[in-house]
C-alpha cells in the first residue's frame, strides 16, 4: 500500500479533487434550479427535469474548460520548465496529460447524455403544456404572451403544426436546439474516431475528425444565446404561493399581476474563452515553429526500414529523451507525428530514427530513398522539443532503462549524452550507475544502436569506468540455429551477434532477478525505472517497482516512468 | 489515407448509433412521449443494430482485436452469409432503418448518426471491403519428429582400451579434457 502511495499518490489526489469539483458543481446547480423561487413556475411545467438538465450543463462548462488544457503541449513544456523547483512527483503528473484529456472527454460524453435526455423530457413537457393537456396553471403559464423584451415562459410558441413534430421543429429552429444537435453530432463523431482501434491503426482519420472540436466549441459558445431557460423576474411583484391557484385572476387582482419571465445570461463563454485563447496561441506557436527553416545534415537508411534524419534548426535546444513533432507538407499538410530524438544535447544537430509504421512513415521513407545523393530532403516542419519522463534520468542516483524494440530510441539520446558528459567530466551528472536493458526480436535491427554501444564500451574501458553502465541485451525471438551458432562460438571474447563484449541473452528478462540484483547493489538509493515499450511490459515493471520498493526512506525505492506514444 | 479500412470506423459509428437510438427510444417510451410508437420501434431497431454491429470484422491487413465475448455474435452474423458480408447491403439497411427515427425528436440523433454510419459503410463497400468473421485459429501441432535429432548410431571416438582403463596410480593423468566447458561460468 505504501508503495502505491509513493508511485500514484499525487495522481490519485488530483483525480479526487477533479471529481469533487464535478460533484460540487452538479449538486450546487441542481439545488439552485430545483429550489430557487424564481424557477417555481418553470418547475411547474418541467418538474425536476429542469434541474437535471442544468446540473450537467454546469459540469460540462467546467470540463470543456479543462479539456483543451492538457493538449497544449508547448504550454505544458513551459509549465514543466517552471516547475523544476517542485520535485519530480509534480512534474511526473504532466506526463499523464493525455490520460487526463481522455478522462475529461468521458465525463463530457456522460454529461452530454444526461443533459440531452433531460432536455428531451423538457421539450416534450413544454409541448404538452402548450397543447393544453395539463392543468389550468400550466396552460395559463404557457399562454403568457411574448411582450416586448420577450416575457414569456414557455419557449414553444407555435401550435399550428402536427403536435408530434413540434418538438423536432422547435429544436431545429432555436439557437439552443440547433447548436445542441450539431455539437452533439460532432462529439459523437470525435468519440467514435478516437476509439483505440481506430486511433492506433488509422491515425489520420482520428486526427482529422478530431478537428471537429472547432465546430464543437463554436456551437458551445452560442448554445445559450437563445436564453430559453426562463426564470421569473422580480418586477412586477407576483407572489406565486398565493397566485398559483388563481391563474384566471392574473392581471385582474392587484396581488397577481401577470408575471414576467426572462432568460438567463449565457455563461458558457466565460468558462471556455480562456482555454480557447490559450489553445489558439498554442497552434500559432506550432505554426511559427513550422515556418522556421530546417536543413538536412545527413539522411541515412538503416537496416530493417529505419530512416535516420540528422537535422539542423536555428536556435533549437533540446534535453535528453525529448521528442519533436514532424510535419512534411509533401506528404500531408495537416499531420504532425511525434518522434523521439536520438541525438544528445551536446551535438550541434538533432537526429531522429523513423521506422516504417504506417502511411506517413512509409511515404517519407519512399521519398528519402528516391532522393539523389547529397540532395536536401523535402521541407520539414519541426515542433518541439517536448519534454517527457527521460529528462529526469540524471536526477536519480541509479537508473534502470528498459527499451523494447524501437522503444530504445530515447535511451540512445541518454547514452550518447552520458558519453559527452563523461568526456567533459560534467558535475551535473548525479547518476552513479545505469542499468540498461534492451529487448529486441530481430538481430539485424541492432546495428545502428550496436555501433553506439561499441563506442561507449571502448570509451568506458579507456577511462576505467567499466561499471558505470551495465547493459543487458535480450533477443526475445530465437530458434535452434541461433542457439547452435552461439554454442559454437561461446568461447569468443565478443558477442557473435552484436560484436559487443557483453553477451546477448536469449528470451525475456527474469525481472525479479534483475530487480533483486539492483536492490542488492544499491541498498540505499532511489532508483528511477524508465520504460519505452509495450503496455504489457509497463504493467509488469510497475508491479515490480511497487514490489521491490521500501517505504523506509533509508532503503531502496523504485519509481516507475513510462513514455506514452 | 491509403491503408484505412473504412469499415472499422463505420462499425464503431454504427454501434454508437445503435446505442443512441436505443437510449432515445427508451426515453420516448418511458416518458410516454407523443409518437411513442416510433420510440418503441427505435428500441427494437437499436437492439438489432447493436447485435449486428457488435462482432468486429477481421482486418484484411494487420491484427484484428475482438470485442469481449463477440464469438457467439460472430457465429450468428456469419450465418446470414452474403447479406452480412456485403457492405452495400449494410449501408442500405442502415439507411432504411434510420428513417423512422426522424419522425420523433427523441430518436432524431440516433437517426442522423446511423445515417452517417451508413454513408461510411457505403464508402467501405465502394472500396471493396467486406465483413470477415474472426474465428479462433485451429492449433496445428507440429510433427514431433522434425525437431528431435537422430541419436548417434556409433559411439564417440575413444582412445584405445589400455588408455581408458582407470590408472589408479595416476588419477590426474587419467582424466581427459572436455572440448566444451561442462560447468557454468
Amino acid at each position: 500500500m505504501g508503495n502505491w502511495i509513493i508511485n500514484n499518490g499525487l495522481t490519485a489526489f488530483i483525480l479526487v479533487v477533479w471529481m469533487a469539483i464535478n460533484i460540487f458543481l452538479f449538486v450546487w446547480f441542481y439545488f439552485f434550479y430545483d429550489l430557487g423561487d424564481q424557477f417555481f413556475y418553470t418547475r411547474h411545467l418541467l418538474g425536476s427535469a429542469l434541474a437535471w438538465a442544468r446540473a450537467p450543463a454546469a459540469v460540462l462548462n467546467f470540463n470543456c474548460l479543462l479539456i483543451l488544457l492538457p493538449v497544449c503541449r508547448n504550454l505544458l513544456s513551459l509549465f514543466r520548465g517552471s516547475l523544476m523547483c517542485c520535485g519530480r512527483s509534480v512534474r511526473k503528473q504532466l506526463d499523464k496529460n493525455l490520460s487526463f484529456h481522455k478522462l475529461v472527454a468521458y465525463m463530457i460524453g456522460l454529461m452530454t447524455a444526461v443533459h440531452m435526455i433531460a432536455h428531451l423530457l423538457n421539450v416534450e413537457w413544454y409541448n404538452n403544456s402548450r397543447q393544453g393537456i395539463y392543468d389550468e396553471l400550466s396552460t395559463a403559464l404557457s399562454n403568457l404572451e411574448d411582450g416586448e423584451n420577450t416575457t414569456y415562459l414557455n419557449p414553444i410558441r407555435i401550435t399550428n403544426l402536427d403536435p408530434q413534430q413540434i418538438p423536432t421543429y422547435f429544436v431545429f429552429t432555436t439557437i439552443a436546439g440547433l447548436t445542441g444537435v450539431i455539437i452533439t453530432l460532432a462529439l459523437i463523431l470525435i468519440i467514435t474516431s478516437s476509439m483505440e482501434v481506430i486511433r492506433r491503426s488509422y491515425f489520420e482519420v482520428f486526427w482529422y475528425t478530431h478537428h471537429l472540436f472547432i465546430i464543437f466549441f463554436a456551437g458551445l459558445v452560442f448554445h445559450g444565446a437563445g436564453r430559453i431557460v426562463r426564470s421569473q423576474q422580480s418586477e412586477p411583484p407576483h407572489n406565486f404561493t398565493f397566485c398559483k391557484d388563481r391563474p384566471a385572476d392574473w392581471g385582474r387582482i392587484p396581488e397577481c399581476p401577470i408575471p414576467k419571465f426572462a432568460g438567463g445570461f449565457p455563461q458558457t463563454w466565460m468558462w471556455v474563452i480562456g482555454p480557447m485563447v490559450l489553445y489558439v496561441c498554442e497552434r500559432l506557436l506550432r505554426f511559427i515553429r513550422y515556418m522556421q527553416a530546417v536543413t538536412y545534415r545527413r539522411i541515412v537508411m538503416r537496416p530493417s526500414k529505419v530512416l535516420e534524419l540528422q537535422l539542423v534548426k536555428n536556435g533549437f535546444k533540446m534535453e535528453v529523451g525529448q521528442y519533436v513533432f514532424l510535419n512534411c507538407p509533401a506528404i500531408s499538410q495537416l499531420e504532425w507525428h511525434p518522434f523521439t530524438m536520438t541525438s544528445a544535447p551536446e551535438e550541434d544537430f538533432f537526429s531522429v530514427h523513423i521506422r516504417s509504421a504506417g502511411d506517413w512513415t512509409d511515404k517519407l521513407i519512399e521519398i528519402m530513398q528516391n532522393l539523389p545523393e547529397g540532395a536536401q530532403g523535402p521541407k520539414m516542419g519541426v515542433d518541439g522539443p517536448f519534454g517527457t519522463a527521460s529528462e529526469d534520468v540524471f536526477d536519480y542516483e541509479v537508473s534502470m532503462l528498459v527499451g523494447a524494440g524501437i522503444g530504445v530510441t530515447p535511451f540512445a539520446s541518454i547514452l550518447k549524452s552520458i558519453w559527452y558528459k563523461f568526456k567533459d567530466s560534467n558535475p551535473k551528472l548525479r547518476t552513479r550507475k545505469i542499468y540498461f536493458y534492451w529487448l529486441c526480436r530481430e538481430t539485424h535491427a541492432f546495428e545502428w544502436f550496436a555501433d553506439l554501444l561499441q563506442v561507449l564500451e571502448k570509451e568506458m574501458e579507456e577511462r576505467g569506468m567499466g561499471d558505470f553502465l551495465t547493459y543487458k541485451l535480450y533477443l526475445t525471438r530465437w530458434d535452434q540455429s541461433h542457439a547452435d551458432h552461439v554454442m559454437v562460438h561461446s568461447d569468443q571474447d565478443k558477442d557473435v551477434i552484436t560484436g559487443l563484449k557483453q553477451k546477448t541473452y536469449y528470451g525475456r528478462p527474469a525481472w525479479d532477478k534483475e530487480f533483486e540484483q539492483v536492490r542488492k547493489e544499491n541498498p540505499t538509493s532511489v532508483v528511477g525505472t524508465f520504460l519505452c515499450g509495450p503496455e504489457a511490459l509497463a504493467k509488469v515493471l510497475a508491479k515490480k517497482c511497487a514490489k521491490y520498493s521500501d517505504v523506509d526512506p533509508r532503503k531502496t525505492k523504485f519509481y516507475f516512468n513510462k513514455e506514452n506514444f | 489515407m491509403g491503408k484505412i479500412e473504412w469499415a472499422m470506423w463505420a462499425n464503431e459509428q454504427a454501434l454508437a448509433s445503435g446505442l443512441i437510438l436505443l437510449t432515445g427510444g427508451i426515453v420516448g417510451v418511458a416518458g410516454q412521449f407523443r409518437g411513442w410508437q416510433f420510440a418503441a420501434y427505435a428500441v427494437a431497431a437499436g437492439v438489432f443494430v447493436c447485435l449486428l454491429e457488435y462482432p468486429r470484422s477481421k482486418r484484411s491487413k494487420g491484427t484484428s482485436v475482438e470485442r469481449t465475448g463477440q464469438y457467439c455474435f460472430t457465429v450468428c452474423v456469419k450465418a446470414f452469409g452474403p447479406l452480412t458480408r456485403n457492405y452495400y447491403v449494410r449501408a442500405f439497411l442502415h439507411a432504411a432503418i434510420c428513417v423512422p427515427g426522424g419522425f420523433m425528436l427523441a430518436t432524431v440523433l440516433g437517426c442522423v448518426c446511423l445515417g452517417i454510419a451508413s454513408l461510411i459503410y457505403l464508402v467501405a463497400a465502394i472500396r471493396g471491403e467486406h465483413w470477415e468473421p474472426i474465428l479462433p485459429r485451429k492449433e496445428v501441432r507440429k510433427p514431433v519428429t522434425e525437431s528431435i535429432k537422430n541419436p548417434p548410431q556409433n559411439p564417440p571416438p575413444r582412445p584405445p582400451a589400455e588408455m581408458r582403463r582407470k590408472r589408479v596410480d595416476d588419477l590426474e593423468g587419467a582424466a581427459y579434457d572436455n572440448p566444451i566447458s561442462v560447468t557454468d561460468d
